[in-house]
């Protein structure tokens, strides 16, 4: 027992932190060892990422305190956290895009020569080392935004790894990687590990987890519900700590079928301002009242597609249906009065205006419902609000309560209320989950299916397994911005989901099956 | 007030409350707190006739205010106002003085309700201009409108070769009599430029309160994203700031050309910065989202008093310049401390909720 007390090089003691509008993380007791994978591990918005950015120097806690060597510790910037041996891989890449691959790695500890010159040279080559390791096949010298989104992900780790840090987090580093990548990515951490550098590693691909983890920690909520040596458990165990005794609720489908086509897409394109395609032609279509699940990982193009629909990238090109009728308006603002509306992923800088009340965001969308000419009637519109606010179950003792006093899930809520007092008859959701808590998924999932029983034609994108599975009628997979598959909720699996995946970057070097046809 | 400890959360949090509502209402403190130490320092402050002469000032600031509340709450500024006042006061004094010259021995004469239309349709001409170059070319708000100020005062001296048009009283045989009635004229015993501004503001106050198109301007200040999501025409709501903007202005460029019964190129030169001062000093904020139009007159009149308050005391203008900048620097910093306690209240509320 002493000497796996002797191990712990961090440690953190009722660590909470409140933002606004979310507690995040909640008394939180967590401890990092040397030598070993601490696997930290929960749902979407368990606030892994938070406890990670507060260990990392990026966040300060609202209360609770950080142990470093029994030393008690306070950051006031990353830069602080590094100074300190602390490094860390961030799951939205921290990067310069304007910048070359070197410079990135080097970016405030740039290499100079006597009298203050960056000395480029040596930069590019100490950079070309770490990218040896990590055999990604990256020149030191290449802009950082002419990288796929994989490499850059791989060069966000050689800048981590640069540190020479005595506490590494790596907070998904996978989520963009191939499986030759995430290969060697192992291999890294296994030296790594070796050298006594304690790794943070967060993730929710399970078997990576039970892979290359020591001890697991468990966090639900914000609380953590579960701490473990990685031998003593397995995957039921992580599975039950993880979404606990309220097993994720996915709302039964009703069994209604789906009705005539009501939304149709025509070889939609986006080109990239570097080149390529975001999205690469995809067609696809969707029956009033039916779910259509969108399944990719980070950067495959789906919330670019949901962009394209509502209009919102002028340079896209293709065609869309309503109804079976061409929908020739380009901009959002007529698409929205054609009967499309859509739930953004990023809630705070796309879904809401913070400063606004509770009430004028539900009616951002759809004001001119409540005119007369140019008069807000005010008893209608307060009439409308109520009702959705009862609808939504959204949790706020008074409508004119700035929307940034919500909690997370109410937030989505109030965004999918906004969305809905338009009328839509299509609608498109863009990690509709994502960040809210299990009761508001819930009732977020309930909402979905009631209003595919009303009728509503519903787009859902998310990179969730679990939730494409349970929730749509028909699944399509999105890679590299290509329709990489497309699966009856019958004949779909969790493995061809994957396979389908991974389709876009070329042919997966290994994969078992590709079931898709 | 620097670090509240834990266990103190609970009084500090209510006294965090009566601190906050006094910060809320800091303008309007500061509007008595002027009223009463002029009303006892300056003799003659409080009479009738010092108090109309003091809102006639005023109120010109507040027209320039109340447009660039609007600007400055989609998150943009006008810095173009002053000159888009001089510009207009030329436009009226030409007009009033010669006419249009039609080049074939014609020349046309407005009556002054006419000319009083076109010059108004110049500042708001102006103020699409400035919308246009923001919306459709790109141009932060900043750098177009700074442009739009040279340019129109630019103009306003090649309109008459830099000299003033002296003299507008206008001939009765050509229907251009009766120009003195904006600046000079009353109606019910209050001068006729407070009416306009009465009615100018409620009209103000309706849209920002009552209409999808005031709600807009919000949500577009708050976040312009959300809100081009959310369907609103972003680049038709900056177009209207603007051009609502430039309509202020040309009100005032009327007034003064009416006042004076002349129109001088210079005229207006830096008022865009009063007007700037009012709106923030009315609790305005210069990211965007928030402010009032109420809270923006309050503004104008703190300012407008203190500068008269100042000359009838006999403080010399250099100094009334030192103290109108702080005041502007205090009402901002008291506003950021109101937003960080606030926020802190919040939190407070939330950690002992959750």
């Amino acid at each position: 027992m002493s000497a796996a007390e002797r191990d712990i090089i961090l440690k953190l003691e009722d660590v909470s932190k409140v933002y606004s509008g979310t507690v995040a993380v909640k008394r939180a007791n967590f401890e990092v060892r040397k030598g070993a994978v601490n696997v930290l591990v929960g749902e979407n918005g368990a606030g892994k990422s938070t406890l990670m950015k507060i260990i990392a120097g990026v966040e300060r806690p609202t209360a609770g305190r950080i142990l470093l060597e029994g030393e008690e510790v306070s950051f006031s910037s990353s830069g602080d956290a590094v100074n300190r041996g602390i490094g860390m891989v961030f799951q939205e890449l921290n990067l310069f895009g304007n910048m070359s691959v070197a410079e990135n790695i080097f970016a405030t500890r740039e290499i100079t020569n006597r009298f203050g010159k960056i000395d480029r040279e040596e930069q590019e080559n100490r950079a070309a080392e770490f990218l040896e390791r990590l055999q990604a096949g990256i020149r030191p010298d290449m802009l950082v935004e002419d990288l796929r989104i994989g490499q850059q992900q791989l060069v966000e780790i050689a800048k981590a790894v640069s540190l020479d840090a005595r506490i590494l987090i790596m907070d998904e580093p996978t989520s963009a990687l191939s499986a030759a990548e995430v290969e060697i990515l192992f291999k890294v951490i296994a030296d790594l590990k070796a050298r006594g550098v304690a790794i943070v590693y967060i993730s929710h691909r399970l078997e990576e987890l039970i892979r290359i983890g020591d001890y697991i920690t468990v966090l639900r909520d914000g609380r953590i519900t579960g701490q473990e040596e990685m031998k003593n458990v397995d995957t039921q165990w992580i599975v039950r700590q993880m979404i606990g005794s309220d097993a994720k609720d996915f709302a039964k489908a009703d069994g209604h079928l789906p009705g005539e086509e009501i939304f149709r897409a025509e070889d939609i394109c986006l080109p990239r301002a570097t080149g390529g395609l975001a999205v690469d032609h995809v067609s696809l279509s969707l029956r009033a009242g039916e779910i259509l699940g969108i399944y990719g990982l980070m950067g495959a193009g789906r919330s670019e597609l949901f962009d394209c629909i509502m209009g919102r990238h002028g340079h896209s090109t293709g065609e869309i249906f309503i109804g079976g009728k061409q929908v020739k308006e380009r901009d959002t603002t007529r698409r929205i009065r054609r009967g499309l509306a859509l739930i953004p992923e990023d809630r705070q800088r796309e879904g809401l205006v913070s400063i606004l009340s509770v009430a004028s965001n539900l009616t951002l969308a759809s004001l001119s419902r409540f005119a007369r000419l140019f008069h807000i009637r005010s008893t209608d519109e307060r009439q409308a609000v109520t009702q959705m606010v009862r609808e939504l179950a959204i949790k706020v003792a008074d409508p004119a309560q700035e929307v940034s006093s919500l909690s997370g899930g109410n937030q989505q809520k109030m965004v999918i209320g906004k969305a809905l007092l338009t009328e839509p008859k299509v609608l498109l959701m863009d990690e509709p989950s994502r960040g809210i808590d299990v009761g508001a998924k819930a009732d977020v999932f309930r909402t979905m299916r009631k209003l595919s029983r009303d009728g509503l034609g519903i787009l859902f994108a998310t990179s969730d397994l679990d939730e494409v599975m349970a929730l749509s009628d028909r699944i399509a997979v999105m890679s590299n911005g290509k329709l990489t598959g497309m699966f009856d909720r019958a004949e779909a699996t969790e493995a061809a989901l994957v396979a389908a995946s991974a389709l876009g970057h070329g042919p997966a070097p290994h994969t078992e099956s590709t079931a898709h046809d | 007030m620097t670090d509240i400890p834990a266990k103190a959360a609970a009084p500090s949090a209510s006294s965090g409350s009566v601190l906050l509502t006094l910060m809320k209402l800091r303008t309007f403190i500061a509007l008595i707190a002027v009223l009463i130490f002029f009303s006892i320092a300056a003799p003659n402050f409080l009479s009738t006739a010092n108090l109309i002469l003091m809102s006639k000032h005023v109120a010109l600031n507040a027209f320039l205010a109340m447009g660039m509340t609007f600007v400055i709450i989609t998150g943009g500024i006008d810095l173009s106002v002053g000159s888009i006042v001089g510009l207009c006061g030329m436009v009226a004094g030409y007009l009033v003085l010669n006419g249009i010259d039609l080049q074939i021995g014609y020349t046309i004469y407005f009556n002054v309700f006419e000319i009083a239309l076109i010059t108004l349709a110049v500042g708001i001409l102006i103020g699409a201009v400035n919308g246009l170059l923001i919306t459709r070319l790109n141009v932060a708000p900043f750098i177009a409108t700074l442009g739009v100020l040279y340019v129109a005062r630019g103009l306003a001296l090649l309109s008459s070769d830099g000299r003033t048009f002296p003299n507008l009283v206008g001939k009765p045989e050509l229907g251009t009599t009766g120009f003195g009635f904006l600046g000079a004229g009353r109606l019910l015993g209050l001068p006729v430029a407070i009416w306009i501004l009465i009615v100018v503001a409620l009209g103000a106050a309706y849209l920002a309160k009552y209409t999808p198109l005031g709600r807009h301007i919000f949500a577009v200040g708050g976040n312009e994203r959300a809100s081009r999501i959310s369907g609103v025409r972003v680049n038709m709501v900056k177009m209207f700031v603007y051009m609502f903007s430039g309509f202020c202005a040309a009100i005032v460029g009327l007034i003064i050309s009416s006042e004076l019964m002349a129109s001088h190129p210079a005229t207006g030169e830096s008022f865009e910065l009063n007007a700037i001062a009012a709106a923030v000093l009315g609790g305005t904020s210069m990211s965007g989202g928030r402010g009032t139009i109420g809270g923006t007159i309050v503004g104008a009149f703190v300012i407008g008093i203190l500068s008269d308050g100042l000359v009838m005391m006999g403080v010399s203008s250099f100094w009334q310049m030192v103290i109108k900048g702080l005041v502007i620097i205090v009402a901002v910093v008291v506003d950021q401390a109101q937003r960080r306690l606030q926020q802190r209240v919040t939190l407070m509320q939330m950690a002992k909720a959750g």
